[in-house]
């Protein structure tokens, strides 16, 4: 009986091809617009770390003086280097990494390249693990490395296709700055978007081609990159002095379960409480700890364009089924003289609304594949644009699916209606008057 | 013309009647709000940088290893570029206006012991900064030379509260000026920053765009008498005239490259290519608004032209009969226009609500101003003018139906 219907639906589309080439193109327009910002908000609203993210924690505490205080204020989105270090060594959590960003000049040992500028991190060796942070070769440091603030990098893959072709270049010796470091691993394949453990640079497509030990970043006197949060006399040197009252870098830690994320946080108000005892924090305890994708959402790392845009789609989306819902209407009950026909022969009110949605669903099928179609050249055209995060809207697996379902989902809601009314024709009455 | 019949035909009709109302009506409302949206995207970018746009040039360079000769270096450097012809001016900056990556903000207080600031501000420093960028002094005076404190001085000296290495004098910009004091001189005036370092107004310049974060005030900037190097951060800016900007800056790299090999190039552009650069997420967004309205409009206008033919199709007999009964072609033609105009009509007045109501939404989450009421008659003629360009087709047809029809077929 289905085949009968698609094969009916597939006569009565061909009799009429402008109406039905007009709704296919209304269905196709609107899908296509939608999956178009629906796919970049998938993209751009996606868990950096599957598996990993609620493990993760970015912990908050509020260091500043009473300067422009605010009652129930955020407290800064970033440590300071004494409670960096400080919270750091009390090594409460299960692995924590203290890190930030920066900008180093490379100078390749073959004369072919020119020396280039490379972002860097600056990082505690706990980030591997805790990130889970794939090697290609060799292997990360440890805390004695840390420690020792030993000469030591680790490039990622990309970094390492530049300059050395891709091979296992662990053990050879990398200018830096002017100073022999040694690359003890390379990366595999490691692009985490959202950038979520620093959204001071980019928020997406920020990818550094460098790690090395915090502790060495400092002795070598290394650029920082990202800017500094002060108050009293912070001032704002590109890189601040250790005791600067200035926030400037990132800290995170693992807490494997709710319950230990609870004592992390009283752990953080006992700290802060300790550090006003001793002066240095003026206010009173204010402390937050955000796993990673409540702290994607506190940071509002989505960007409003794409927000707006993707309203945008939907709206569209909605004219555009409205108007199919009138087209269908029209075409339906212009067919009341065949439908008569058909109930008088026997045919239920039923049989007829199921042949109805069989049609409509055609049309939505169709809709969809030219939906998916201007997705992907919405997409390419999403691409082309200067923003950061242009480069990431490509179409998986799941948005395309998603596409057609949407399609033939959204083309049997249009058709449910002008079906239901088309059915509703007395059979008598149509045949009487032809 | 008589509507009583109109309305009759389109009371038999009334769920197709409906959509049609419906889909003019979030057409109208989405229309308006993207328009809007658009305009406010244009007003943006048209925000005045209080430079000379097209007469500035931007050199950055990264430098390998320390530079302890750093100041020394600047010195030649901007001695070298104002030897080159057509150069009229060299200036070393810590940030441009509309570069989109702030370096530096401060907190503005105008008492001591203060403990909210009075205003944030972007703060510039520099050498010769004020004449090369081509801001214009309101009142008052620029730095003496002597007044100008090294940056590697400074900040030491703001760490250790240290007032005597720290500068003394301030200019700002009209929009801080009439911010602070509304009514009042500011030449002369103290302000305060951080723990409590005091600065004395000495002039007052012509108003200078912040290098990002708009928002916190446009123009609300500030310059320091603090001499920076491109070893800190600083960027090369050059005054010429708009023709020579090509030729000048092959001229400067070329001479900059000759004095210090060992130093990467990160920035060479004109002020108009780095305005250009910060506003084009703006640009990118109302491109697309723009393709939206032409998408919608045409789906919108195929729907109607795709209702109007099937009603044409359908009521084929009644105007062949109106036909034989002396109406005339205009009147047939007429009655499918003003059917339209009347359809359109209503859902304009639907999409007028509807188009309020989705701005307060926007208003509510986007931080976006109250719809001025200009955008209504906007939406409104655009969808008359689609209904009736639309609908003029099938009426056409209608028109061409011969009386004789209604004598055929029964």
């Amino acid at each position: 009986m289905f085949g009968y219907y698609v094969d009916l639906a597939l006569r009565s589309l061909r009799r009429n091809k402008v109406l039905t080439a007009l709704m296919v193109l209304a269905i196709a327009l609107g899908i296509g617009a939608s999956m178009t910002t629906l796919t970049v908000l998938h993209v751009l609203s996606g868990d950096p770390l599957p598996g990993r993210s609620s493990a993760l924690y970015a912990p908050q505490v509020d260091p500043r003086d009473m300067g422009n205080y605010q009652p129930h204020g955020e407290p800064p989105d970033r440590v300071t280097w004494i409670d960096g270090m400080n919270l750091l060594q009390a090594k409460r959590a299960n692995r924590q990494a203290l890190m930030t960003g920066g900008s180093v000049a490379i100078q390749p040992a073959q004369s072919a390249l020119n020396p280039f500028y490379e972002s860097a991190r600056y990082i505690t060796a706990d980030f591997f693990p805790m990130f889970g942070v794939p090697f290609q070769y060799g292997h990360a440091w440890g805390v004695p490395e840390d420690a020792a603030s030993a000469a030591v990098v680790v490039i990622s893959s990309k970094l390492n296709d530049k300059l050395f072709g891709g091979r296992d270049s662990s053990g050879r010796m990398l200018r830096v700055e002017g100073h022999a470091l040694r690359i003890i691993g390379v990366l595999g394949d490691w692009r985490p978007n959202p950038h979520f453990y620093d959204l001071n640079l980019k928020s997406y497509g920020a990818d550094e081609g460098i790690y090395l030990p915090l502790s060495t970043s400092q002795d070598l006197h290394l650029a920082h990159l990202g800017g500094a949060d002060c108050w009293g006399n912070g001032g704002d040197g590109a890189t601040p002095s250790h005791t600067a009252p200035c926030v400037w870098l990132q800290f995170w830690v693992q807490l494997n379960t709710p319950a230990q994320a609870d004592a992390y946080r009283q752990f953080l108000i006992h700290y802060s409480q300790e550090q006003q005892s001793l002066g240095r924090f003026p206010r009173s305890p204010n402390v937050r700890l955000r796993n990673l994708m409540q702290w994607l959402d506190y940071e509002q790392v989505v960007p409003g364009d794409v927000q707006l845009q993707n309203w945008l789609a939907l709206g569209f989306l909605l004219v555009c089924l409205v108007n199919t819902v009138g087209l269908m209407l029209a075409k339906f009950l212009r067919r009341s003289v065949e439908l008569g026909v058909r109930r008088a022969l026997g045919a239920s009110r039923r049989a007829l609304f199921m042949q109805l949605l069989v049609e409509s669903a055609v049309i939505g099928l169709a809709g969809g594949l030219g939906g998916l179609l201007l997705a992907y050249l919405g997409l390419w055209l999403v691409r082309q644009q200067p923003a950061n995060y242009a480069p990431l809207a490509h179409l998986d697996g799941a948005m395309l699916m998603m596409t057609l379902v949407l399609a033939v989902v959204a083309s049997l809601l249009a058709g449910a209606l002008p079906a239901w009314r088309a059915c509703q024709i007395t059979p008598a009455r149509q045949l009487r008057s032809h | 013309m008589d509507i009583r019949p109109i309305l009759s035909t389109l009371h038999r009709h009334k769920i197709t009647s409906l959509l049609l109302i419906l889909q003019i009506a979030l057409t109208c409302a989405i229309v308006c709000n993207a328009v809007f949206l658009i305009h406010q995207r244009l007003q943006r970018m048209d925000i005045p940088s209080g430079v000379a746009d097209h007469e500035l040039l931007q050199i950055k360079f990264a430098y390998i290893g320390d530079r302890p000769d750093a100041y020394a270096q600047a010195q030649t450097d901007l001695a070298t570029l104002r030897q080159i012809a057509g150069v009229q001016a060299v200036a070393l900056v810590n940030q441009l206006p509309l570069s989109g990556y702030s370096m530096s903000n401060s907190g503005i207080k105008l008492h001591p012991q203060q403990q909210q600031t009075s205003l944030e501000v972007a703060s510039y420093y520099g050498q010769n900064l004020l004449a090369t960028l081509g801001l214009r002094l309101i009142s008052g005076r620029d730095f003496q030379p002597d007044e100008l404190v090294d940056l590697k001085t400074a900040l030491p000296a703001l760490h250790s509260d240290d007032m005597k290495n720290l500068p003394h004098t301030v200019i700002i910009d009209q929009a801080v000026a009439t911010r602070l004091w509304p009514d009042q001189n500011a030449l002369g005036k103290m302000i305060y920053f951080g723990n409590d370092i005091p600065m004395q107004v000495v002039g007052v310049s012509s108003p200078l765009a912040r290098p990002d974060s708009l928002q916190m005030g446009a123009q609300n900037s500030i310059v320091f008498p603090i001499r920076l190097t491109a070893t800190e951060g600083g960027s090369y800016v050059i005054r010429t005239t708009s023709g020579d900007r090509e030729q000048v800056l092959k001229s400067a790299l070329a001479a900059l490259n000759r004095l210090d090999p060992n130093r990467i190039v990160l920035e060479q552009r004109t002020y108009d290519e780095l305005r250009h650069d910060y506003f084009q997420d703006d640009r990118a967004m109302a491109g697309m608004l723009v393709g939206v309205i032409a998408a919608l409009l045409i789906v919108t206008a195929l729907g109607i032209a795709g209702l109007a033919s099937f009603w044409v199709g359908q009521r084929r007999r009644t105007i062949g009969v109106r036909r034989a009964l002396g109406a005339t072609r205009g009147n047939i033609l007429h009655y499918f226009q003003t059917e339209n105009f009347l359809l359109a009509t209503i859902g304009i007045a639907f999409g007028m609500v509807l188009a309020y109501g989705i701005n307060l939404l926007l208003m509510l989450h986007y931080e976006l101003p109250r719809l001025p009421a200009i955008y209504f008659p906007v939406g409104a003629i655009a969808l008359w003018l689609i209904g009736q360009l639309a609908v003029l087709g099938p009426a056409l047809r209608a028109a061409a139906v011969p009386p004789v029809v209604a004598t055929r077929s029964v």
